[in-house]
């Protein structure tokens, strides 16, 4: 692969003369709305997707309130099932999906590369407007007659439900062309501007990450886009591919939506997974272990994603033998994440552990994914998922994973890169406190679950008998103790972008690329050419307690000069 | 970074975060294959469809097919192939900086694709003109049969027309949830005998009649709704090809190709070839099939 470094000759000399910042580079409204720079639109996304996520929190935190009594508590069962529709909607296709990629990924992605910007900059703008859109499509639906379909629009009933069905999915397209936009961008990114010395193996695994996540969304995603234009062409028209009335099928809508969705949530997980993979080797001060397998796990959970969306129908009338063999191949996907998750856990053997905020993440990652991916298992098997089929053992598993892990690793990912991103430290010692209570509140709130499921509570359901709850008031207590713990992460952060500490280029001590440029960095991410090495090798580095940061001790070592002969 | 003005030196046609005309290239080229790949993945959905329903049904598409124009579908198949050789010449003349034959050729492009449309909008008149619509639009008239050697009854014709009108707009319809047509709702209950596992094959001798007295399969309305989808589908990205040439066109005109910065042309090329591609198989799928 043809790498060339990317010089900008007569530029650097010029931009030296230059300080400022990519936040202090333009100022006014549309030097933020029209820029091409990777880092505002990282940023922009960022703040998109954070308020999307409070927008879906507050959705939750109503629908526990709702569930703390059976019988109608605070809301009546139609706006309860609008509710967790919206909950649904909001955190998986504004929030969840674009969340790593879109907001810290492209704020992080060409920096690591030692890159100007991604490939295509107009695209990605092209990739947040389109965003944009879509969350307006989506809280237009809301407006005029928000959805009670639950995410999944299944037909028949979404194709004859009287709320604003086409406004939400024509949403979704949309957003799903922006996550095809910035897919396709990282994929041609990472092939094309890699520098000098940034073998395939030598990228960090927070790449590798997004590079499997852009595969399933260029695939996966167009699938789902065809999938919704059918569902409006079925309530439009009434072309009737998924209606029973007119000959259609409407498990086929399953299989369409299950083809998507299930890479989709591999989407959401495997850029967290390379989020943890660069956080757990710089705060145990130790190489990556196992580090061609974290890259090539990750490359195998894009690929198995595709071939065991049957596992989410096997009460939808598959045959057996598709049932089985769907079943076989969701035990497989088991295999590539505990290869990562070994190989975590023996980086961190004998390492020099730092308890910094983002390792608290890390660690908490640890236990609840592992909680996540284990259930998942009881739910691949046949038996045991006809039991638990459609109870809140699922709605656990899936909040294990999906919080547990991605919003867990995305948490880690946004306390790790936030100097970066800002130039400022945060408060230590309230980010600890956050993190316990929202490791705490978040426990309550769905261990709880899976006790309740076991017990066939079943999910989405507005009643429940009275035996249940107690563990329903102990959910619903656990989710406020995980919005305090959220609350608090609100004020210190917003506190450090105006009282918190300048931060040093390198606070952790990352041998990674970013942090080889200034806290925040300027617009064009480097002064100097960079090559790359080694991404973990952290005995590279050492504290300097004059500027509370690490340095290279050798700091020749990644220049171009010195470095083109890996 | 957007008004950051290229340093001296640096090629004013290679964006400042490039650091060569090829790497730009290269990039532009990758990430058009990558968008092909949607694209096919996008049809694929529709191809999906198709499979699982004629597999299931085969009787619905030998039936149905018979209504579409094989002539017609052959021209239209030749224009195409025809305006995927221009626009690979409009490559090669952009490469050679041959502007003027590249304007030409731009045009021709455009006006097959045009053509194509043409073709397209008369075939799809009178399938409007006969009702053969989509699902829930699908109202047969008798006269289509002229074509399929039955000259149906002018009573049946009548009756036809009937529930052909007594059906609402299909968008009140579909929102309203009731059904346009025979009088069924559009209910969440699947109706056995309807349902896509439990038809009976009709053969094509049957005179089991349906409501419109015609001599079809149960369903045959779906043969319908995939024909419309798939050629709607692939009709919107000819309009779309006609769009990006006309982009190409202007920046002709602009002078943009005079130092043989030929990356544009050659990405809607490759778009316009996919158009094609997807069309042959279409062609192949919903017209050829015996």
């Amino acid at each position: 692969m043809e790498t060339d470094t990317l010089t900008v000759a007569g530029a650097v000399g010029v931009d030296r003369v230059d300080r400022g910042s990519y936040l202090t580079a333009g100022g006014g409204v549309r030097s933020w709305l029209f820029t091409l720079d990777h880092k505002r639109i990282g940023v922009m996304y960022l703040a998109a997707i954070l308020t999307s996520f409070f927008l879906g929190g507050i959705f939750a935190l109503l629908i526990r309130t709702e569930l703390l009594t059976p019988g109608q508590t605070i809301m009546t069962a139609d706006t309860y099932n609008k509710m967790f529709t919206l909950h649904g909607a909001v955190m998986i296709f504004l929030f969840i999906i674009p969340g790593i990629p879109a907001a810290l990924g492209n704020f992080v992605l060409p920096l690591m590369l030692g890159a100007k910007d991604v490939a295509l900059p107009r695209l990605n703008l092209t990739s947040f407007w389109f965003w944009m859109v879509g969350a307006i499509f989506a809280l237009v639906s809301i407006i005029v007659g928000a959805v009670d379909t639950g995410w999944t629009f299944y037909t028949p009933y979404s194709t004859t439900t009287g709320t604003a069905v086409i406004s939400m999915t024509l949403g979704v397209f949309i957003l799903g062309f922006s996550s095809i936009f910035t897919g396709l961008n990282f994929i041609v990114t990472i092939h094309k501007m890699r520098p000098e010395g940034m073998t395939w193996f030598k990228m960090p695994l927070f790449l590798w990450g997004l590079y499997a996540t852009a595969i399933i969304q260029v695939l996966a995603t167009p699938v789902l886009g065809i999938t919704l234009l059918l569902l409006v062409a079925e309530r439009t028209l009434g072309v009737g591919i998924f209606d029973p009335s007119l000959g259609g099928d409407p498990v086929l809508y399953q299989h369409f939506f299950w083809f998507y969705s299930h890479p989709a949530v591999y989407i959401m997980i495997l850029p967290a997974m390379g989020i943890i993979s660069e956080l757990v080797s710089v705060f145990s001060g130790k190489h990556i272990f196992g580090y061609r397998f974290i890259a090539y796990s990750s490359i195998a959970i894009a690929l198995l994603s595709f071939l065991v969306w049957g596992h989410h129908m096997f009460t939808s009338g598959q045959s057996g033998i598709t049932n089985m063999i769907f079943s076989a191949l969701t035990f497989s996907v088991a295999i590539p994440s505990a290869v990562k998750v070994f190989n975590w856990l023996a980086t961190m053997y004998k390492g020099s552990i730092r308890l910094a905020a983002p390792m608290l993440y890390v660690l908490s990652f640890l236990f609840l994914f592992a909680i996540g991916g284990l259930t998942g298992l009881f739910l691949g098997a046949l038996a045991t998922d006809v039991h638990l089929h459609d109870t809140y053992f699922v709605v656990a598993h899936f909040h294990y994973v999906m919080f547990g892990g991605t919003v867990i690793a995305f948490l880690g990912g946004l306390h790790y890169w936030w100097p970066k991103m800002f130039g400022r430290m945060y408060s230590e010692r309230w980010a600890q406190l956050s993190a316990l209570l929202i490791f705490v509140g978040f426990n309550l709130t769905f261990f709880t679950q899976f006790v309740m499921g076991s017990h066939g509570m079943p999910r989405r359901y507005y009643n429940y008998l009275e035996q249940f709850t107690r563990l329903h008031q102990a959910s619903t207590i656990g989710s406020y103790v995980l919005g305090l713990g959220f609350f608090i992460m609100a004020g210190y952060l917003i506190h450090s972008l105006f009282r918190g500490r300048p931060a040093p280029a390198n606070p952790w001590g990352s041998a990674t690329l970013e942090w080889e440029t200034t806290s925040p960095p300027p617009s064009h991410n480097f002064d100097r050419e960079l090559s790359a090495g080694d991404p973990y090798d952290l005995d590279s580095l050492r504290y300097d307690p004059n500027i509370g940061g690490w340095v290279r001790k050798n700091p020749q070592s990644i220049l171009l000069a010195q470095g083109g002969t890996t | 970074m957007s008004d950051q003005h290229h340093p001296s030196g640096h090629d004013p046609a290679v964006a400042h975060h490039f650091e060569s005309a090829d790497q730009q290239y290269q990039s532009a080229k990758l990430g058009m294959w990558v968008f092909l790949a949607t694209e096919i993945l996008l049809f694929g959905g529709l191809f999906v469809a198709y499979s699982v329903y004629r597999s299931n049904h085969p009787e619905i598409f030998i039936f149905g097919h018979r209504f579409l124009d094989k002539n017609l579908g052959a021209l239209n198949t030749v224009v195409l192939i025809w305006s995927s050789f221009t626009i690979a010449w409009a490559v090669r003349a952009a490469q050679l900086k041959q502007i003027r034959l590249l304007k030409w050729l731009l045009v021709a492009t455009m006006v097959f694709a045009f053509v194509f449309l043409g073709v397209k909008v008369g075939e799809y008149s009178s399938k409007w003109k006969h009702g053969l619509l989509w699902a829930s639009r699908y109202a047969p008239h008798a006269e289509e049969h002229v074509g399929v050697d039955h000259n149906a009854a002018a009573t049946s014709n009548e009756a036809s027309r009937e529930v052909g009108s007594s059906g609402k707009p299909a968008v009140v319809a579909a929102s309203a949830g009731s059904a346009p047509e025979s009088g069924s709702s559009r209910s969440t209950i699947p109706l056995a005998p309807e349902g896509p596992a439990g038809l009976a094959v009709e053969g094509e001798g049957s005179a089991v009649g349906h409501e419109t007295s015609l001599l079809e399969p149960a369903n045959a309305r779906i043969f319908f709704s995939i024909y419309f989808l798939m050629t709607g589908l692939h009709g919107i990205h000819v309009l779309g090809g006609i769009g990006a040439m006309l982009w190409l066109l202007l920046c002709a005109f602009r002078g943009d190709f005079d130092g043989g910065h030929f990356t544009r042309v050659d990405m809607v090329a490759l778009y316009w070839h996919v158009v094609d591609v997807i069309w042959i198989y279409l062609f192949l799928l919903l017209y050829l099939i015996h």
